[in-house]
């Protein structure tokens, strides 16, 4: 008993030497937080990115690794809006991290800087798995990254004081090449605009937001819900008078529903990336946009 | 801004400067290194206002920002600060060969937990309502209360937990699961099949609670290590509450844990429980076929060790995944036995070793469709009963003691059309009796879900 309790003060000891002269350690909740801390935070932060693209973020056990990062972590950046309530709140309660805990500096919300779509005016789950604060999957309008870089590059700055400068500057340029980046996306993606679209779940939302397509239905009927074959058949001959010209579709989906509407509506479906990581393209935050954009304009072409 | 910048330019500057000294005694490169360190702020500040210049013209020339919706302002009513408020529903219909009366666990004492098949035809399970909260930003607390079918409410958890203690120290205290294993902590809603294994109703009549206290510490390492010990006053059983003041037994345990790539995880652990039971009562029946309450007094200490494995087609859980887990339990009890003790009152030694395993598996292999297996082995051993090796009693008046290896062989297959309800068919070919029948257990099961989103541990 003695020497595990010495064992345990000295593996104690070390790890706060280690950590006093490490970089900001940052638990991000998805691929695209990670991808933008890294952008902002460079080489004085240690990105460890909770999930992948190929993952439903809805949908993730609170897995022991992730327990262990959540530990060490001097900042979580989470996407926030109960994207995360599945297995967020258990990391927090069973990290032992006083840091990181809700109200704490060491907690980011990305959506508390933003303004939500889709705000639910009546709370009943007979309309499925609805988010009450509004629809969580912001960050494929590229804007809300514009927006969040911002409170982030302070967040780190109050995280990290020493380096206060260092992440305004690399906040600035992110600023700026993201600002010139939507300028290009957006004179690119015009075509797009108005083109009628099917879409799967409520996550491209934001996305067909921003570049004014037209949501003619969702293939889930309810957030959450798997469709049905009935469901599907209305949809089919419901879509009949005014096909869509594209089905959208993640990475992260099961594509069995989306292709089988896609031979009887006549209209592609196009596998986007939705996050960094969901495609070889999408490297990073801007390979994403690119990515999703290419896409879009090749399925339409 | 403006008066914090030259601050932190001067700390950058002591940073980069004062190890320069120390390390090479060397004026000049302090100096040097000094106008570098002034230079890259400066350069960073007008880098940074460039960029502003440059993002504010582009702003001009791109689309405006989505206008920014009403914010809804935190309602100030009394209700505001109302705990997050979750229910489950459960019931059940079970059709079984045998008579559920004379169900029982060969080899092993009654240990007067809820187990068991149940009742057959329709039973309404446990509803379970639990309310939870921080308190303030040093604790939060939790009450799970579970109404049983019989209109009994019992208080499953009530308990607080740090949320600040420094060096990834947690402390809970009250009523809680024990951490032990990995079933234990789980709340029933949440089990894979409709009931507990055999070795968890055997050993601790469905899942051990303890009303005390608990300390874990989690490594400030990369791969998961929780080491976690907890006393209380010993009243769930194996234990009971003694006639005196002070703490009844000690749990320890510890869990390691990490991932396979981004496909699999894993965790494994490790536990020792050791706990003191003072006329620890059980019935049975005697050499007549009376009944008679007899007791345990001594120690009682359980070694448990469990593993988990996980794995997901590219980590995503949502289409298909699956899980196996495992565990071993391992108890040695020493002490003295009482034979009837409201009339008879005789006592001598008693000594028992008993073990007991199960391996299960799920696997989800649609969206919202899940299969499960599980196989369930006990060895009751043959206990050293003093009573008996004197000549006193014999065998036949301890029935419940004679040795027996129970199994158990579950399938089940669950439908779960959204994250709130759950529909489980279940099979089971029961051999827990002592008289080895077979008993043939089908269950049909509802959990609903009402409220707050849960979230739930690994």
């Amino acid at each position: 008993m003695k020497s595990f309790v010495r064992g345990a003060l000295a593996l104690l000891f070390l790890s706060t030497t280690l950590q006093a002269q490490a970089a900001v350690r940052i638990l991000a909740t998805t691929a695209d937080w990670g991808a933008l801390a890294t952008e902002l935070g460079g080489e004085r932060v240690d990105v460890y990115t909770a999930t992948t693209a190929m993952q439903d973020v809805h949908r993730v056990d609170a897995k022991p690794s992730l327990v262990a990062r959540a530990r060490t972590a001097d900042l979580v950046v989470a996407n926030g809006a109960e994207l995360e309530v599945g297995w967020l709140p258990v990391l927090l309660q069973e990290a032992g991290n006083a840091h990181i805990q809700r109200g704490q500096p060491g907690y980011f919300e990305a959506t508390l800087s933003l303004a939500l779509l889709e705000v639910p005016s009546r709370l009943d789950r007979a309309m499925g798995d609805i988010h009450p604060l509004g629809n969580p999957h912001v960050q494929l309008d590229p804007r809300n990254i514009a927006t969040v870089a911002k409170a982030l590059t302070a967040k780190l700055a109050e995280i990290d004081p020493p380096g206060a400068a260092y992440y305004a500057a690399r906040g600035a340029d992110f600023g700026k090449r993201w600002t010139e980046a939507i300028g290009r996306w957006q004179a690119k993606a015009a075509p797009l605009k108005d083109l009628p679209v099917v879409i799967m779940h409520r996550d491209q939302a934001y996305l067909c937001h921003w570049l004014g397509m037209r949501e003619l239905a969702s293939i889930e009927p309810k957030p959450g819900v798997p469709p049905s074959a009935g469901y599907l058949g209305e949809l089919v001959t419901k879509l009949a008078a005014s096909p869509p010209r594209i089905i959208l579709l993640n990475a992260y989906n099961d594509p069995k529903a989306a292709k089988w509407l896609s031979e009887r509506v006549h209209a592609p479906a196009v596998v986007l990336p939705f996050s960094v990581g969901g495609s070889p393209g999408a490297k990073d935050l801007f390979g994403l946009f690119d990515d999703t954009i290419d896409k879009l304009l090749g399925a339409v072409k | 801004m403006h008066g914090f910048k030259p601050i932190a330019a001067l700390m950058a500057v002591g940073c980069v400067a004062l190890p320069a000294l120390a390390r090479a005694d060397d004026d000049v490169a302090a100096l040097r290194a000094e106008l570098q360190t002034l230079k890259a702020d400066y350069e960073a500040r007008v880098a940074s206002l460039e960029s502003k210049i440059g993002e504010l013209e582009a702003v001009a020339t791109a689309a405006p920002a989505p206008e920014p919706a009403p914010v809804a302002s935190p309602g100030s009513s009394a209700s505001a600060f109302n705990p997050a408020i979750s229910v489950v529903l459960a019931g059940s219909y079970a059709d079984t060969s045998q008579d559920p009366e004379d169900w029982g666990i060969a080899g092993f004492m009654p240990n007067g937990g809820e187990i068991g098949p149940g009742d057959r035809s329709f039973s309404l399970g446990e509803s379970e309502i639990t309310l939870a909260a921080s308190v303030d930003p040093f604790f939060s607390a939790q009450l799970t209360a579970a109404i049983a079918g019989e209109d009994e409410i019992g208080v499953e958890e009530a308990f607080f937990r740090t949320t600040s203690l420094p060096a990834g120290f947690t402390a809970k205290g009250g009523r809680f699961f024990s951490g032990f294993g990995y079933l234990n902590e789980v709340h029933a809603h949440a089990w894979d099949f409709a009931d507990q294994p055999l070795v968890y109703q055997a050993f601790f009549g469905n899942q051990r609670a303890q009303d005390g206290v608990q300390v874990k510490w989690i490594a400030p390492t990369d791969l998961f290590i929780e080491l976690g010990a907890e006393t209380g006053n010993g009243d769930a059983f194996p234990g009971t509450r003694r006639h005196q003041n002070g703490f009844n037994g000690t749990t320890l345990f510890a869990h390691v844990g990490g991932d396979l790539g981004d496909t699999a995880s894993w965790r494994v652990g490790g536990a020792w429980i050791d706990l003191d039971a003072e006329n620890r009562e059980f019935e049975d029946t005697d050499a007549l076929d009376q009944p008679v309450v007899n007791a345990f007094t001594g120690q009682s200490r359980t070694w448990v060790a469990d593993a988990v494995f996980k794995w997901a087609p590219d980590g995503n859980s949502a289409r298909r995944y699956l899980k196996v887990q495992g565990e071993y339990m391992h108890r040695e009890e020493t002490g003295d036995l009482s034979f009837d003790v409201e009339n008879a009152a005789l006592a001598d030694a008693y000594r028992s070793t008993q073990s007991g395993w199960y391996l299960q598996s799920v696997y989800q292999f649609l969206p919202h469709w899940r299969a499960g297996l599980r196989y369930d082995a006990l060895d009751s051993g043959t206990p050293v009963i003093g009573l008996v090796s004197s000549g006193t009693l014999t065998t036949a008046d301890f029935p419940s003691l004679l040795p027996g290896d129970p199994t158990r062989t579950t399938v089940m297959v669950d439908w779960n059309p959204s994250e709130f309800t759950r529909w489980r068919l279940q099979y089971a070919w029961d051999e827990a009796r002592d008289n080895g029948d077979t008993d043939r257990q089908l269950f049909l099961q509802y959990l609903f879900g009402i409220g707050t989103h849960g979230a739930h541990k690994y």
